[in-house]
């Protein structure tokens, strides 16, 4: 250990040359295992694991002759997933900022094309149908709004005065916000409010600012719901009301937004201690609707109980834990920037749903990360790890003055 | 250390600790409260969100309890089930689009053939009775309606076919009148203590045998629970608890004299009814009313107003009506030998005393006279009975009106049955009137009659005339009482209830009613005079049981009824001179007791012991 701590403090070059044995470099060092964060990846393969495993269990009758659909789907979407971020994660994050604008505009016009030429599901349209999956441009839109908003603040951060940066910001996050929005996804535009806020928070916007910003939210939410469907031009569509305030009162009418929620409470509740198994009825019977997708969690409540349940959010826990401190190993702003939207984009997500299924938040349409049945939903969220193990890897390798080939 | 070429030198926000210390912050709050929430939900409330989870997929249905068999003393079957199809409407699953619920209701119509206002009105009837239903449209559908229906399954929301139970009758009209109907349970029924845990829709008994044991056939209704998803559809069964059939009654009729007993008022296509009933114990062997009806006619779903109608038809004869207990009429001259005993234990008249029938009796200054206009000279009341003289009974008459109280005929007629409930188990029966002094002595200073009582009324009542209207029932009763020498039984039919399994539950056996003493020379005397009557060349039914293996007591009767040709009586115990079984036949317009009514006593008693009559000449009387 002593002559490793020595080595340390000499040139890398010299150090890599100086090492007899790393002249042929190995398949775990060719892929920058050693410089990744190992937690991070594990937590979310267990994560994407338990998925599979739960929709192994509970979606065998939902499509008669294939009782496998979703499982096998969702396995491919976390094995494509695990690649895709294993071959970021080679990739220096800091390429990125160089692709802002590139990146920004692919992201604006990926969901305005969606709107106009999509596939259209339940009244809105959100993906792309393709061959073997149906992409959603706005999922991993809220990488790319991290990546290109990270870049935009590191660039302009000396133009104009603090309040016209942060209304730059503030333009630059909405705009994509707005436009998901549109589709309508009311869920993923929050998640990008989310994304924006928490760049800005991060970059050091002044807390006067967030002051006025929070206060102008409490203007704008009062004139969604209060003042707008009173003069007759309501924003929101009466589902998407309904579903936002269904959880501030309860209702038995199963035609009523709450209905849904209160099922899945119920069927949370129900899952006692240790779960109820295959004797399940409140997630097996069709009371609790999108059990493979947004209620998830009410399966895992109900099937596994306080244990599973708990297994899941510690998981989420070790997670976001891993990706909190790679916000403070980056070596340069742009990375904590990133990794500190990327972060705080997924507690979002996480909060949000999880909420959502035990009942105290609003009904938004927002996937679980890695549980949530959904290609777009799992490789977006494996993409953004890649980007956070990146920057773990640029840190590591920083710190040793090396590169890793 | 490497450097970007575009690396800005932009350094990181000094407060850039303390920031992703607040997000952490902010994570660890918001895990905190997840955590939490879930403890609470799963760990602290699991027990309550568990039950209502459970509450939410099962649904409770009822599963109607077959109806207990009524069965004759012998278990032939009397009144059975059988199942049948019942269409329901569950107002719940109509579409909510008025012109698509119409339009479904019209279709359902059609196809059991009832007009849209007719369905309209039964629903709206219905749901008054049971609000929220289901409504049952018809209880009994041929299969190709339901198979139309189940194939069209998605055409009909809110239409369900369900199996119930139907009562069914293998023999037709046989005691009609005796074993009641079934119907829907009345709200004003779901009330009453004696309906507890009936629901509406149920079925429970509305009259006759039906009604009085409803408790013992109406039987437990189960439940099933089925498991179910979110939109209600079946997904398998959780647990069953099968209802219990309702008890089996078993009556003491006898199906083949039963049988005998309608056929023998039927073919004399006359008003009538008939009673058999055993004079020790009062059970009764047959019981029936002319003309009769069709009791499956109260099965039928909807019980149109002109059938109900049809059954209570006075010029159709009243068919509903059984005559047994609810016909009243005077009995005529039946009425001698309850007469008989009273002016006896009275002292009256002693047994052998010879009393002149001089042909006429004078009552004031109306001259009566025997029936057939003769008379008969010095006789005793054994010959008296034996050819049925009026004068000598009128003699009594008188003799009973003479002592003090002037009411002992009126005693003794009431203490053997006449002008009472008998307490027969079925319901509907009629008390009668038996004139007294003080009822015409109201009347009249009511001003509800010309005269008040006196010597005549009770000359009348002597020979079964005058205001007397009695059942045949209270007749059986009365001669039962004689038969037995002093035994008011309680008739009844039902004998046993019986479980499922052919188990006894119950044994029905209502002792007697009260005791009256009479003295057993009386009695002989009495029982003397009626099988001379029935069986001795020159009784009044000589022609008829004179030719009878069976040695019997019987008497007939004539009795004038205002507005009507004479009602014809006949009443009959057997074996004399210990008699197990009387029968007593009347009919409206009948004539001459041994023309008519006597004939039908024969038949049946034929039938009751498989013997028939020789040919005699008749000598007797006419009467």
């Amino acid at each position: 250990m002593a002559t490793a701590r020595t080595l340390t403090r000499t040139p890398a070059s010299t150090r890599v040359r100086a090492e007899p044995f790393t002249t042929e470099p190995s398949l775990a060092e060719r892929l920058g295992l050693p410089y990744m964060d190992p937690i991070l990846i594990v937590s979310a393969l267990a994560l994407v694991g338990f998925s599979v495993f739960t929709l192994a269990q509970a979606t065998q009758g939902d499509i008669p002759g294939s009782p496998l659909f979703y499982v096998e789907r969702q396995a491919v979407y976390g094995i494509l997933g695990l690649i895709a971020m294993l071959a970021l994660t080679r990739i220096d994050y800091s390429r990125f900022r160089e692709l802002r604008v590139g990146l920004y505009t692919f992201l604006c016009a990926s969901i305005s094309l969606v709107i106009l030429f999509g596939f259209s599901a339940r009244g809105s349209r959100r993906a792309f149908e393709l061959p073997f999956f149906s992409f959603q441009p706005s999922e991993l839109g809220k990488l790319l709004l991290a990546l290109a908003l990270a870049g935009f603040v590191i660039d302009g951060a000396r133009r104009g005065s603090a309040v016209q940066r942060t209304v730059r910001y503030l333009i630059l996050g909405l705009a994509p916000a707005a436009l998901v929005f549109l589709q309508p996804d009311l869920g993923t535009a929050l998640v990008y409010g989310a994304t924006t806020l928490a760049v800005m928070f991060v970059a050091g916007v002044r807390w006067t600012h967030f002051a006025a910003i929070g206060a102008g939210l409490v203007v704008i939410i009062s004139l969604v719901l209060v003042v707008a469907p009173m003069v007759g031009t309501p924003v929101l569509k009466g589902y998407q009301e309904q579903r936002l305030t269904a959880f501030l009162h309860p209702s038995d009418d199963p035609a009523d937004a709450s209905y849904q929620q209160r099922q899945a409470t119920i069927a949370i509740g129900s899952g006692q201690k240790t779960g109820r198994g295959d004797r399940a009825t409140q997630t097996r019977l069709d009371f609790v609707p999108e059990r493979h997708t947004d209620f998830i969690f009410s399966v895992i409540g109900e099937r596994y109980g306080f244990m599973g349940a708990a297994l899941v959010l510690s998981l989420y826990a070790l997670l976001l834990w891993r990706a909190l401190r790679i916000v403070t190993l980056s070596k340069n702003l742009y990375g904590t920037l990133v990794a500190g939207g990327i972060t705080f984009a997924l507690l979002f997500q996480v909060f949000v749903n999880v909420g959502m299924n035990l009942g105290i938040m609003p009904i938004t349409g927002i996937p679980l990360p890695l549980m949530s049945y959904g290609g777009s939903s799992v490789l977006a969220t494996f993409l953004a790890i890649g980007i956070l193990e990146s920057i773990h890897m640029q840190s590591r390798l920083s710190q040793k003055g090396a590169w890793a080939y | 250390m490497y450097r970007h070429p575009e690396e800005p030198t932009l350094r990181t926000p000094s407060s850039l600790a303390l920031r992703v210390t607040i997000l952490g912050g902010l994570a660890v709050i918001l895990f905190c409260v997840v955590f939490f929430r879930l403890w609470y939900l799963q760990v602290l409330s699991g027990d309550k969100y568990l039950a209502q989870a459970n509450d939410n997929r099962t649904r409770t249905t009822r599963v109607t309890a077959p109806r207990g068999e009524i069965v004759d003393r012998n278990g032939k079957v009397l009144v059975g089930n059988r199942t049948a199809l019942a269409l329901q409407i569950d107002p719940a699953k109509l579409p909510a689009n008025d012109a698509r619920k119409r339009a479904e209701l019209a279709k359902v119509g059609d196809l059991i053939h009832m007009s849209l206002k007719r369905v309209r009105i039964t629903m709206r009837d219905s749901l008054a009775d049971i609000p929220g239903g289901p409504v049952t449209l018809r209880r009994d559908v041929g299969h190709d309606v339901v198979f139309y229906i189940e194939e069209n399954r998605d055409a009909f929301p809110g239409v369900a076919v369900n199996q119930v139970f139907v009562r069914r009758y293998p023999d037709g009209n046989l005691a009609a009148h005796l074993l009641g109907y079934v119907r829907e349970v009345t709200p004003a029924e779901l009330k009453d203590p004696s309906f507890r845990g009936t629901v509406a829709g149920d079925e429970v008994g509305q009259e006759g045998l039906e009604y009085e044991y409803d408790r013992f056939l109406r039987g437990i209704p189960g439940e099933e629970k089925i498991q179910v998803d979110s939109v209600g559809q079946p997904k398998g069964q959780l647990a069953t608890v099968e209802p219990k059939p309702g008890d089996t009654l078993r009556l003491s009729l006898s199906a083949k004299l039963q049988q005998a007993g309608e056929s023998a008022l039927a073919a004399r296509g006359l008003p009538g009814a008939f009673v058999t009933m055993n004079v020790e114990n009062g059970e009764i062997l047959g019981m029936g009313s002319a003309p009769t009806f069709d009791p499956s006619l109260y099965a039928r779903p909807v019980l149109s107003q002109k059938i109900v109608n049809g059954l209570f038809n006075e010029n159709a004869g009243a068919p509903a009506l059984n005559r047994a207990i609810a016909g009243l009429y005077p009995t005529g001259s039946t009425f001698k030998p309850i007469t008989s005993v009273a002016a006896l234990e009275t002292g009256l008249v002693k047994p052998d005393e010879i009393i002149n029938d001089t042909g006429s009796f004078d009552v004031g200054d109306v001259k009566r006279q025997n029936a057939g206009g003769g008379a008969y000279g010095p006789i005793s009341m054994q010959y008296a009975l034996q050819v049925s003289s009026d004068v000598f009974y009128y003699i009594l008459g008188d003799r009973l009106f003479r002592h003090k109280p002037s009411t002992e005929l009126q005693a003794w007629a009431h203490s053997l049955g006449i002008g009472r409930d008998t307490g027969i188990d079925l319901p509907g029966e009629q008390r009668g009137l038996l004139p007294t002094p003080a009822w015409r002595n109201k009347l009249y200073k009511e001003g509800n009659t010309d005269r008040p009582w006196s010597e005549g009324d009770n000359v009348s009542l002597a020979v079964g005339q005058g205001d007397l209207q009695a059942s045949p029932l209270q007749l059986a009763v009365a001669y039962a009482t004689i038969a037995n020498g002093g035994t008011v039984v309680t008739p009844h039919l039902g004998m046993e209830i019986e479980d499922s399994a052919g188990r006894i539950v119950q044994e029905m056996n209502p002792g007697p009613e009260r005791h009256i003493k009479i003295n057993p020379a009386y009695r002989q005397v009495i029982m003397d005079g009626l099988h001379d009557a029935a069986q001795s060349p020159g009784g009044t039914s000589y022609g008829i049981f004179g030719g009878f293996p069976i040695p019997v007591a019987g008497k007939t009767g004539t009795a004038e009824r205002y507005g009507h040709l004479d009602q014809s009586w006949y009443a009959v115990m057997a074996p004399y001179p210990d008699p197990k079984i009387v029968t007593i036949v009347t009919f409206e317009d009948g004539g001459f007791g041994a023309d008519t009514a006597a004939p039908a006593a024969l038949e049946i008693l034929s039938k009751y012991y498989d013997k028939q009559a020789k040919q005699v000449a008749a000598s007797g009387p006419v009467e």
